[in-house]
């Protein structure tokens, strides 16, 4: 199990540095803040739209999550309760290391339960518990651009986007279905937004998105790329795909090993070197509340 | 009858410099006009103005458009020419791969139009696909190959094949048999001859090669220094030069 509320530096009990004086509230300053909290607004006024920010240096390298940090930061407010996932997990490294940021810099309460959580950043997952109108989902991601890898040109892709000229992303969908018989991308499946732009659902399987369409509000955030999108709560969100070749969600073929739970995102995890292995919940609070018997 | 595109005083310059000066001209529905001229006379400046590909100085450029009627293009908003250019234009680049997406297969390249304006069904984009390279003769096996395995006259045809997919009503060309060798041209442009005479197509040829215009323009139009120096019927035009510059360009090709 994980603990949370550990107390840094020297480990389990020690007291909190007193680091109240050194940083303003969520380490970033105030300006900073509102410059984001505009971009944060422009965007979720224009669903799916990369609206560019001064991203800031932050105390972790590019592509750690300095993109949903910085959002994450801005929309943080002293009551907040802040879950951080990776992979759908709470205990790996870049959740751990990000929780224990806003819990030193901001003082916040963090939680591993969905639920309970007012404010999640995550990386490449949504949570299987539904989350509610008075949540925020904040995501990192590394590319927002969805044509990246089709045209390099950033002054095009911004010129394609403006113009709705997407016929090249149907392209590489059709390559995809050539080459493999079916459409192979299975994470960061492009989206189309609100009948209007391309979007990027950064690298979050395809499972998770058809629940793009939440009453939660979503905001993306890319540090390297200096980019901010969002989608409010109810955005109308399609998955792209040929009439031919619907868009279909996939997961492993399994029932999760510990939860038995047969609708969840699965990671499959080496037990050996013979060959054994198993499937597990990728989302850790899911698995482990239906373990303990509460109702997910 | 009105004509499919109408160029009136058309006028570039880059600098002090003269692209093109004051071209005007009629080109009709079916008709194929070749605009010859030696390099750096301003042919591939009047094209690419006239493609929507550089903003002219002066002039119009109206096409007679299937909703509205003759539009000029130039004064269209930049969605509006895009779907033109990916509905009833065509443009087929002198070099393949400026026109064709390398990282992609012939067949996802002959789609991309299609796609492009809606199409989203997966069987009859790829059977268009291996239609149109049937059409260009180019092996339907080699639909999921990319144009970088392909010859230099494969990927031009496969160039023609893409643009012409969404059966468009003009093709602007640009030197299209520039670089190939003479066997590969002959077979290419009676290819073209072909194409242009059954679909009904108009097209704007842009070349130095008089016998491509030769075998392909109906009418013909001579450049020297950014001006149309003179224009007619095409063999009248090459076996009655009226022009000092036309008769010295006839004069100095190659007699084998």
């Amino acid at each position: 199990m994980t603990s949370f509320g550990q107390k840094y530096p020297g480990g389990p009990g020690a007291e909190p540095l007193d680091i109240g004086t050194h940083y303003n509230f969520a380490y970033l300053d105030e300006q900073t803040k509102r410059m984001i909290r505009r971009a944060i607004l422009k965007g979720l006024a224009v669903p799916g739209y990369q609206v560019p920010f001064a991203s800031r240096e932050m105390p972790m390298p590019y592509g750690w999550g300095t993109g949903g940090v910085q959002v994450t930061a801005a929309v943080l407010v002293p009551e907040d309760v802040l879950k951080v996932i990776d992979q759908g997990a709470d205990d790996t490294t870049n959740a751990v290391s990000i929780r224990k940021f806003f819990e030193r810099t901001a003082g916040v309460a963090v939680t591993g339960r969905t639920q309970d959580a007012t404010v999640i950043q995550t990386r490449h997952r949504i949570p299987e518990t539904p989350l509610t109108a008075d949540q925020i989902l904040v995501y990192q991601v590394p590319i927002p651009e969805p044509l990246r890898f089709l045209e390099p040109s950033e002054t095009e892709t911004r010129r394609m986007h403006a113009l709705q000229d997407y016929g090249l992303m149907h392209v590489k969908l059709y390559e995809d279905i050539a080459r493999h018989g079916a459409i192979a991308t299975s994470y960061a499946y492009p989206v189309m937004v609100a009948g209007r732009y391309v979007m990027d659902p950064s690298p979050i399987p395809k499972f998770d998105n058809p629940k793009l369409e939440m009453d939660a509000i979503q905001l993306f955030g890319a540090g390297r790329e200096q980019r901010i999108y969002a989608l409010p709560p109810h955005t109308r969100v399609v998955s792209l795909d040929f009439e031919d070749y619907p868009f279909e969600p996939s997961k492993a073929d399994h029932a999760c090993a510990l939860c038995a739970a047969t609708g969840s995102y699965l990671d499959e995890i080496i037990t050996d070197d013979a060959g054994g292995r198993m499937f597990v919940c990728s989302d850790t609070d899911f698995c482990q509340s239906r373990l303990s018997g509460a109702t997910p | 009858m009105t004509p499919l595109l109408s160029v009136q005083g058309l006028s570039k310059s880059y600098g002090r410099h003269v692209g093109c000066l004051d071209v005007s001209f009629d080109l009709w529905p079916g008709e194929v006009m070749g605009i010859v001229g030696e390099s750096g006379s301003g042919k591939s400046t009047l094209l690419n103005c006239m493609a929507g590909h550089l903003a002219p100085d002066a002039g119009r450029v109206m096409f007679d458009t299937r909703a509205e009627g003759p539009v000029d293009t130039l004064r269209l908003s930049e969605p509006a020419r895009r779907m033109l250019t990916r509905t009833d234009w065509a443009f087929v680049h002198q070099h393949a791969r400026d026109g064709l997406r390398m990282g992609v297969s012939a067949g996802g390249n002959v789609g991309e139009r299609l796609m492009a304006v809606g199409a989203r069904n997966y069987a009859g984009i790829r059977a268009s696909a291996v239609d149109w390279l049937d059409r260009v003769e180019i092996d339907a096996g080699r639909v999921d190959d990319r144009p970088g395995t392909f010859s230099g006259g494969m990927q031009q045809r496969l160039q023609i094949a893409r643009n012409l997919v969404t059966g468009p009503r003009l093709i602007f060309m640009d030197e299209p048999t520039g670089g190939l060798d003479v066997s590969v041209q002959a077979r290419l442009l009676d290819l073209m001859r072909g194409l242009v005479r059954r679909m009904g197509l108009s097209a704007v040829i842009v070349t130095h090669d008089l016998a491509v215009v030769r075998l392909l323009a109906d009418r013909l139009m001579v450049m020297k220094d950014g001006r149309v120096v003179e224009s007619g019927l095409t063999d009248q035009v090459l076996d009655d030069p009226q022009h000092g510059y036309t008769q010295l360009l006839v004069s100095s090709v190659l007699q084998v």
